[in-house]
């Protein structure tokens, strides 16, 4: 490294080789090798750089309708009767989830360093949405690969990929889901290095993609700190966010890093339970492996083989999560919980009706965590929650399992 | 460098030919008629053996392979059987050097010193692991070699000069030069600029360079074997295994005579590829 590290601080990864503890790292074939070098050495210059951060700064405010209000959850609070409960409402952005803010900071990079052509691998589709949204923004073609079977799942959401203009490429080969999406935009890029700029949806991959994905998304804890400073002159007593590969939790948990007394908690994708093979909880029932480019938790058997995981929210469909997170696990600075399908799809139905918000799916396993953890806490401490994403996109996956016809 | 593979390229240069690298998955469509190509590929020409281990997320591999790959681990294949498929292998045929290809993960869960330990003891003589990069070196590279496992290592058209000598620094039996930038299983790129870019990677290493992805019949093997130490066929060969197969995926009569008449032929086209003197 080229500084002392300090040892106080849980802000300081990931290492130059990309690592935060033994997670993280650059596990890519050699073609790729020089790509994210480069990439690696673009960031390193933009993150210093006032112009790039400043045009930033600027599409944050006019293009996704930045900052995003913090909200007191005011019946919520009342129904669960503890904890002050606060939403971050992410889900007010522009295409209606964090997933804009990763988008925008990775086109600008694009740019800078002359890309163009987009990639990107989406589950749900709110990624894939996202980067179709931006390169159309920025006249830049977009390939989106995404999974058969969730392309038929999400046909709201391809739609919408199309009408910007972006090429959706169903994925048949594995099974069809989020990972073959990511295996196939992987090779994509190993085809196209010279023109194409592979976009990365959440913080995970190859170094420098944790560290830059975190950093773009970690404006939502940047405000909310702010925010919940300028709203209770104090700093909330726990965070809490839902975790699929764990953008929009790393981005709201970084800032909290270093305030000891803040309890961190991440909300993992249970499934239909743990016991079984249908869940995405990699933190809770994985173990560290190799894939995608990191050394992370992930779901996977005996013999290293990964295995696929199941959850009601195409967005933490995924076997593995962010190196991160991983670490954060493994060193005990935030606490990860497995939430259920159906406590999600109650807490789903609950907060539409008692705050007139309808969330999606995945930050639905948070507020599924805060329906418990609420009522424990005094009247006198506050819970701050990612509401990561609206639940437009979710309406016809929820009317199915409810029995309603849409 | 063990000895096998240092005696295999040393003989072949005496004879002025390049190699035949041949590539098959390990235990697809099942274990014994894996082991049946294994053992009939240096019988119909092929000079290095790389053995495929199967892996649930091969990122650098085409449809081919990764179908190939999921049939073996649909009929049980595990990295502990594929290194028994080499064991089995060596009590036949002490001669021909066995490179093991795949990704990092089976192998980091298998343990990394259990690993080594176990392919020394099955006669290993190689390993190429895709997903492990110079940076990475220290995960089984360093640990490999300390063993006397080659750690044969990919250069690529993206490999530029600053970057060559990393990739060759901890490289040993042979660099495998990946012919384009892509999957295997794609087209084969121009021969006369694949000459250039041996040239490019033996000006900066004494070790042989044997170059693959894009090499389906005898005549390209003739033309890429001109300027290459060898020449690496795989999907060819896994595409030729996969159309034996009978309607539910199981080998046929055809399967292993198949790959027989498919190395003969390769085969035929490295002998008629004679190197130029100087090398």
């Amino acid at each position: 490294m080229n500084q002392s590290p300090n040892l106080n601080s849980f802000r300081e990864g990931p290492d130059e080789d990309g690592r935060f503890g033994i997670f993280g790292g650059r596990f890519v074939a050699e073609t790729l090798m020089p790509l994210i070098l480069d990439l690696q050495e673009e960031w390193n210059k933009a993150k210093t750089d006032p112009a790039f951060q400043a045009e930033l700064k600027d599409l944050g405010a006019h293009y996704i309708g930045r900052p995003s209000p913090l909200y007191y959850a005011e019946r919520l609070t009342q129904h669960l009767g503890g904890a002050k409960i606060y939403f971050k409402r992410e889900e007010l952005n522009h295409t209606g989830s964090h997933k804009i803010n990763n988008c925008i900071g990775q086109i600008l990079l694009a740019k800078r360093m002359g890309k163009t052509r987009i990639i990107a691998e989406t589950g749900a589709g709110q990624h894939g949405v996202a980067s179709a949204t931006v390169a159309a923004r920025f006249g830049l073609p977009c390939v989106v690969y995404m999974g058969a079977t969730d392309v038929e799942r999400q046909a709201p959401n391809v739609f919408r990929m199309k009408l910007l203009g972006a090429e959706v490429k169903p994925v048949t080969a594995g099974s069809g889901t989020l990972k073959d999406a990511m295996n196939e935009a992987l090779r994509d890029w190993v085809t196209n290095v010279d023109d194409t700029y592979y976009l990365i949806g959440t913080a995970a991959g190859p170094h420098p993609y944790p560290e830059l994905v975190r950093d773009f998304q970690s404006v939502i804890g940047t405000e909310a700190r702010e925010q919940i400073l300028a709203a209770e002159g104090r700093l909330p007593d726990m965070v809490i966010a839902a975790v699929g590969g764990g953008s929009n939790a790393i981005g709201i948990f970084h800032p909290f890093l270093d305030d000891k007394d803040v309890q961190i908690v991440g909300v993992e994708a249970g499934g239909r339970g743990l016991e079984g093979e249908e869940h995405c909880a990699s933190l809770t029932a994985g173990s560290p492996g190799v894939l995608h480019g990191n050394r992370t938790y992930l779901l996977q058997d005996e013999d290293g083989q990964i295995k696929e995981g199941h959850s009601i929210s195409a967005g933490l469909d995924y076997p593995g999560i962010g190196p991160e997170h991983a670490w954060l696990h493994d060193i005990g600075r935030a606490e990860y919980v497995p939430i259920m399908d159906d406590e999600a799809l109650e807490a789903f139905q609950l907060l539409t009706r008692l705050e007139g918000i309808i969330p999606a799916l995945e930050p639905s396993h948070a507020i599924a965590e805060v329906i418990k953890r609420a009522p424990k806490m005094g009247k006198d401490q506050i819970i701050l929650m990612n509401l990561s994403g609206r639940g437009d996109k979710d309406i016809f996956t929820v009317g199915k399992i409810l029995g309603m016809e849409l | 460098m063990t000895a096998r593979m240092d005696k295999r390229f040393a003989d072949l240069a005496a004879e002025g030919r390049p190699a035949l690298v041949t590539y098959f998955m390990g235990g697809d469509p099942d274990y014994a008629s894996s082991l049946e190509i294994m053992k009939a590929l240096p019988k119909a020409g092929s000079d290095v053996i790389e053995l495929g281990m199967p892996f649930s997320d091969p990122m650098a591999d085409g449809p081919a392979i990764q179908v190939a790959g999921q049939r073996a681990l649909k009929a049980g294949q595990t990295l502990a059987k594929t290194i028994q498929m080499a064991r089995d292998f060596r009590r036949e045929d002490d001669a021909t050097p066995i490179v093991m290809m795949g990704y990092y993960n089976p192998i980091y869960i298998y343990g990394v010193e259990r690993f080594l330990d176990d392919a020394v003891e099955a006669g290993i003589d190689g390993l190429i692991v895709v997903d492990l990069p110079p940076e990475m070196d220290d995960e089984l590279c360093i640990p490999a070699l300390a063993r006397g496992i080659n750690f044969i290592r990919l250069a690529t058209p993206t490999t530029d000069e600053k970057r060559l000598p990393a990739v060759l620094k901890n490289t040993s039996g042979f660099v495998y030069y990946v012919s384009m930038n892509g999957i295997t299983g794609s087209a084969l790129p121009d021969p006369s600029l694949i000459g250039d870019a041996v040239g490019r990677i033996k000006a900066h290493t004494r070790l042989p360079v044997c170059v693959g992805f894009g090499v389906k019949t005898a005549e390209h093997a003739r033309a890429i074997g001109a300027s290459a130490d060898g020449v690496v066929v795989g999907t060819t060969i896994v595409n030729q295994i996969a159309s034996s197969l009978t309607a539910d995926g199981k080998a046929s009569a055809a399967t292993v005579p198949g790959v027989e008449t498919l190395v003969r032929s390769l085969a035929s086209g490295v002998r008629a590829s004679r190197l130029a003197a100087a090398e």
